[in-house]
């Protein structure tokens, strides 16, 4: 115990006396949680209409005005000729193009009308639900032209849509969950992995094989200092996410925090088994900075995992951002009883005992 | 001259760390087969639950409709919307579909009933893309109900209008991810390796005290700054060329417009990547310290740069910085030359901004290395 104590002393001293690399751990999670708390959605909006107008009649005009007055379309530009369109299209000026034939307004009150709804594809979903709204916007507007349209009596189903947990739809409450994951997981791994490697490269490795300290000791006494800064960091985004991005917190704030406290000890366990495997601390800040792809993309945190094929939901489910940030999204925010992230402290625990053991078995008492 | 000989020696350093060459065949091989795949927005296999309190042949039949959609997947059929929801904070399921008592009759006697639908809203895109297809399910199910009992609506010129209303998607006409997502992740290889490892590079040299020997040495600022460089160029060019091979080789998807053009921009934008790196590199004590600041301006970067979600949807203030980022203007006109098939004259004002960007960073990187400590 006293051993422990005093290795953590030292330990502490290390990271005390680079106070640089201290500041750059506790502020980066400050800005890039400020940044990315608003910054990340998928809302669609300010969608780029090029306007080809053949016609030029009332109906048309009021058409284009529907358009501009509404928030998700802004008119940049009316063209006379298809191959402006393509143009525009090609340079990426517009995504959408509304293209009315002539004597439109005469068409529409006979049957017949034409209009072409272009769409730059390249962005499937934005390309869909902007589709949608203009849809919906040019058939009100000639509906309300051709009001005089009789219909009898028909059978009705009404759908009445209710949003639970996120009435008003906002993007924060997905995403931020998936920042707060992401941000942790990666700064944790970026801390830890140099925690052996460093020693090996300077040369201390040898002086501390020579004392008696058993390896766990050693382990355990690197994580403790990197587990209170990262603790730290964990507390200042939630205070973040709750003060500053208004997101409510539900449901059992306790349980929360143990898990919190979970994914950092997996996280720094990551950190810990790349430390253990290479041999200069460039190849651990490669690999550790690397995590950022399977974080990215396999957590779950823009890409549900469910829409994921069954191989890579192999590969999500150890990802153990996915477990976090799916804990915090049903705690945060849905608020749900703690029998419902039995599944998420279970693999988290399963994670870490495995990592630790890894990093135990291959921590060489040797020198190479 | 001794251009020539500082280039040979971080080749060579460059492949003597056998993680390096590794890295760069294994990652553009692991992201570009396993992204594409993953990496979609699309809205399909939702799971739903629905609770049936009126059991007739008609809630049967919708019940029928909407398990038949290849968006939705009916998980259970619950008693009560209470243990329906079990399923939704078990986060099994993310929609509901509750029919009310009565529906039949409702529907016969009073020409309309209701379906309460409740999706799990935390996740806009697909609680509100999925309630789109539920109500349009349904909407179609009262449609089909109606020309059997020939309560259809009159020849309304609208359903005409409706008919042609038909949007033509263009360049991605089966609207298809995969497409979309190759060359951003091309983007974003190149921008992981070649922005992070000059990172690190000065700054090793700077810890293992060799920087000390260069600096003693007659070797100029420019000299040292571009033997830096040049070989993250080569490589650099080198993993794309690897990478679009991959692109076409697993999912068939090969850019639309020249390779030269490619090759043009990338050039352009692996100078800036790797000149901030080096920028990282001289102002960073240690290797930990310039990992950190690079992490964080990666991080910004591939947020920030329409990778994952679109730069359109971002506001004001975000899409401000956005202007400054040298991974947007890269990312872009990938999938622009990819897609599109536009030739370097429509990529112009891209090309210039990414120019601007790497004189500047360039010039930066030379002046911030110091021969002098």
């Amino acid at each position: 115990m006293k051993q422990l104590k005093s290795f953590i002393r030292k330990e502490i001293f290390h990271i005390l006396r680079d106070v640089r690399t201290l500041g750059f751990l506790l502020i980066i999670p400050v800005i890039l949680m400020i940044l990315f708390g608003y910054a990340i959605t998928t809302e669609v909006r300010d969608t780029r209409v090029a306007v080809l107008d053949l016609s030029k009649d009332a109906v048309t005009r009021q058409i284009v005005e529907r358009f501009a007055a509404n928030k998700y379309f802004t008119m940049t530009k009316e063209v006379s000729t298809m191959a402006q369109i393509d143009e525009a299209f090609r340079r990426d000026e517009i995504d959408m193009a509304l293209c009315f034939s002539e004597n439109f307004a005469s068409q529409a009150v006979h049957g017949g009308a034409a209009v072409q709804l272009l769409l730059d594809g390249i962005e499937p979903n934005q390309a869909s639900i902007r589709s949608g709204y203009a849809t919906q916007l040019l058939m009100a507007t000639v509906q309300e032209q051709a009001s005089r349209m009789v219909t009898n009596r028909q059978l009705q189903i009404v759908p009445n849509v209710r949003m639970l947990y996120n009435p008003q739809q906002k993007s924060e409450y997905n995403f931020v969950p998936g920042v707060m994951g992401m941000i942790v997981m990666l700064l944790c791994t970026l801390m830890s992995s140099v925690a052996i490697v460093r020693e090996k490269e300077v040369g201390t490795m040898e002086v501390l094989l020579a004392s008696p300290l058993p390896p766990l000791t050693m382990i355990i006494a690197k994580l403790v200092p990197y587990f209170v800064i990262s603790l730290i960091n964990m507390l200042t985004i939630l205070a973040l996410s709750k003060w500053m991005l208004g997101l409510p917190f539900v449901g059992n704030l306790w349980i929360w925090l143990g898990i919190a406290v979970l994914f950092i000890l997996v996280a720094l366990s990551i950190g810990l088994l790349i430390s253990t495997c290479v041999s200069t601390q460039l190849a651990a800040m490669l690999l550790s900075l690397l995590m950022i792809v399977p974080t990215l993309y396999f957590s779950g945190m823009v890409f549900s995992v469910e829409a994921m094929p069954v191989p890579a939901q192999g590969i999500a489910t150890i990802i153990p951002a996915r477990w976090f940030i799916d804990a915090t999204r049903k705690l945060m925010i849905q608020g749900v009883e703690p029998v419902f992230v039995v599944k998420n402290t279970l693999v988290l625990t399963i994670e870490l005992v495995v990592l630790l053991a890894i990093s135990l078995k291959l921590f060489k008492i040797r020198l190479s | 001259m001794t251009l020539l000989f500082l280039l040979e020696k971080e080749f060579k350093q460059m492949f003597r760390l056998i993680i390096l060459p590794i890295i760069f065949v294994l990652l553009p091989v692991f992201m570009l087969n396993m992204i594409p795949r993953i990496a979609t927005q699309e809205v399909k296999n939702v799971n739903f639950v629905v609770v049936d309190n009126d059991h007739s042949s008609l809630s049967r039949r919708l019940i029928e409709k909407l398990s038949a959609s290849a968006y939705f997947h009916l998980l259970d059929v619950s008693p009560t919307y209470q243990a329906a929801e079990y399923y939704i904070k078990s986060g099994d399921a993310d929609i509901i579909v509750e029919i009310s008592p009565d529906f039949e009759k409702n529907l016969y006697r009073e020409g309309r009933a209701d379906v309460q639908v409740s999706a799990n809203a935390i996740n806009g895109s697909k609680s509100g893309l999925g309630s789109a297809y539920i109500t349009q399910i349904i909407t179609a199910y009262a449609n089909e109900l109606n020309e059997e009992n020939g309560t259809a609506a009159a020849n309304s010129k609208l359903s005409t209008l409706n008919s042609q209303l038909s949007p033509r998607f263009l360049y991605n006409l089966n609207l298809d991810y995969k497409v979309y997502m190759i060359p951003a992740v091309i983007a974003m290889i190149l921008t992981l390796l070649m922005g992070f490892l000059p990172a690190l590079n000065i700054v090793l040299e700077k810890e293992r005290g060799t920087i000390e020997q260069i600096n003693v040495t007659p070797i100029g600022r420019l000299e040292f700054i571009l033997a830096k460089l040049i070989p993250y160029w080569v490589v650099g060019i080198a993993v794309l060329l690897f990478s679009i091979l991959c692109g076409g080789m697993f999912h068939g998807v090969w850019p639309v417009g020249s390779v030269w053009s490619i090759l043009t921009i990338t050039t352009v934008f692996l100078f800036v990547a790797s000149s901030m790196g080096l920028i990282v590199s001289n102002f960073s004590d240690t290797i930990q310290q310039a990992a950190l600041v690079m992490f964080c301006f990666l991080i910004i970067f591939i947020l920030l740069s329409g990778l994952l979600t679109p730069v359109s949807s971002m506001p004001t203030w975000a899409r401000a910085i956005t202007e400054f980022n040298p991974m947007r203007f890269f990312i872009e006109p990938m999938r622009i030359i990819y897609i599109k098939g536009a030739t370097l004259r429509d990529l112009a004002p891209y090309f210039l901004r990414l120019s601007i960007m790497a004189v500047v960073l360039g010039t930066l990187a030379i002046w911030s290395y110091k021969k002098n400590s």
